[in-house]
């Protein structure tokens, strides 16, 4: 279901003035583009900082990161201008696209330097990433076996490999979309579907989250 | 069984989930809504429900809120 939503009444005077002077030529264009720039290499900054702490990156190459955010979001908003629609103020639009640059520039860095392997079996974090209590592994070992069975059975050699990267192994999907030459939309769908599939197949064993464990 | 919950809430999915690319699509606008605290639950919650699920998407809608906030730069 598609939702049509606008965030603002009119479009403001600034967020009319941004889109005209990009398109427009000589010095008013290299004045936009200066300024544009300004501001999305301060939301980059901001953004890598804000997700740095996460992501075991140090100071240079987080600004690299963030420079080179801006340099091709300001490329993908001048080439995508006449889709602003203004539903939102012009800066909250293109500020949309140097988020999704940092994001994807991160989950490339992943890519290039990752901490796990992308097909490795991680089974045995499962317990531990769903915070599952080890004294109690009685009670859990069962639900677990039956898990893995709906995962080895029911799903799709494509759904597995989704699962057991994201889940198993904690692989970032955006790093997933890179090794599997997918897009975000698509690894996330196939995630839904495997979601979908292990938590009906869990209830068909008898597994309900109610009670915390098998139906008697 | 605190893990067996957790591992429920991961597996339950919402019928309503709109998926990434209409979220990524709506989401300037959707940032807007909410740093002006409009009801986007009830306005949207096909991309409400999405963000709830998804990681990445919800780590971006964080990013551009904080950027429209003012909390960046």
């Amino acid at each position: 279901m598609t939702e049509h939503l606008t965030a603002v009444a009119g479009l403001d005077a600034e967020s009319a003035e941004w889109p005209a002077a990009l398109a427009s030529t000589g010095p008013r264009r290299e004045e936009a583009l200066a300024r544009l720039h300004g501001l999305l290499l301060g939301i980059a900054r901001g953004e890598v900082a804000r997700r740095g702490p996460r992501l075991r990156l140090t100071g240079p190459e987080l600004d690299d990161l963030a420079y080179q955010a801006a340099a091709d979001a300001l490329v993908a908003i001048t080439s995508k201008l006449g889709q602003f629609r203004g539903e939102s103020r012009f800066t909250t639009w293109a500020y949309k696209f140097v988020i999704f640059e940092v994001s994807a520039k991160i989950g490339r860095h992943f890519w290039r330097h990752p901490s796990v392997r992308l097909d490795a079996d991680g089974w045995e974090r499962l317990p531990d990433r769903f915070g599952f209590d080890p004294a109690q592994e009685a009670e859990w070992r069962d639900l677990l076996a039956a898990l893995q069975r709906a995962v080895d059975e029911e799903l799709t050699a494509r759904q597995r490999r989704v699962f057991v990267a994201i889940v198993l192994n904690g692989v970032p999907l955006d790093t997933l979309v890179i090794e599997m030459s997918s897009n975000r939309n698509a690894i996330y769908k196939t995630l839904f579907d495997a979601r979908r599939k292990l938590r009906a197949a869990l209830a068909a064993n008898g597994y309900t989250s109610d009670d915390g464990g098998r139906r008697s | 069984m605190n893990g067996w919950s957790a591992l429920d809430r991961f597996l339950r999915t919402d019928p309503r989930d709109v998926g990434c690319a209409e979220a990524m699509e709506m989401l300037h606008i959707y940032a807007e809504l909410v740093a002006a605290g409009a009801p986007v639950e009830e306005r949207c919650p096909g991309v409400a429900a999405h963000l709830r699920a998804c990681g990445p998407c919800n780590e971006d809608f964080d990013g551009l809120l904080a950027a429209v906030r003012g909390e960046v730069r």
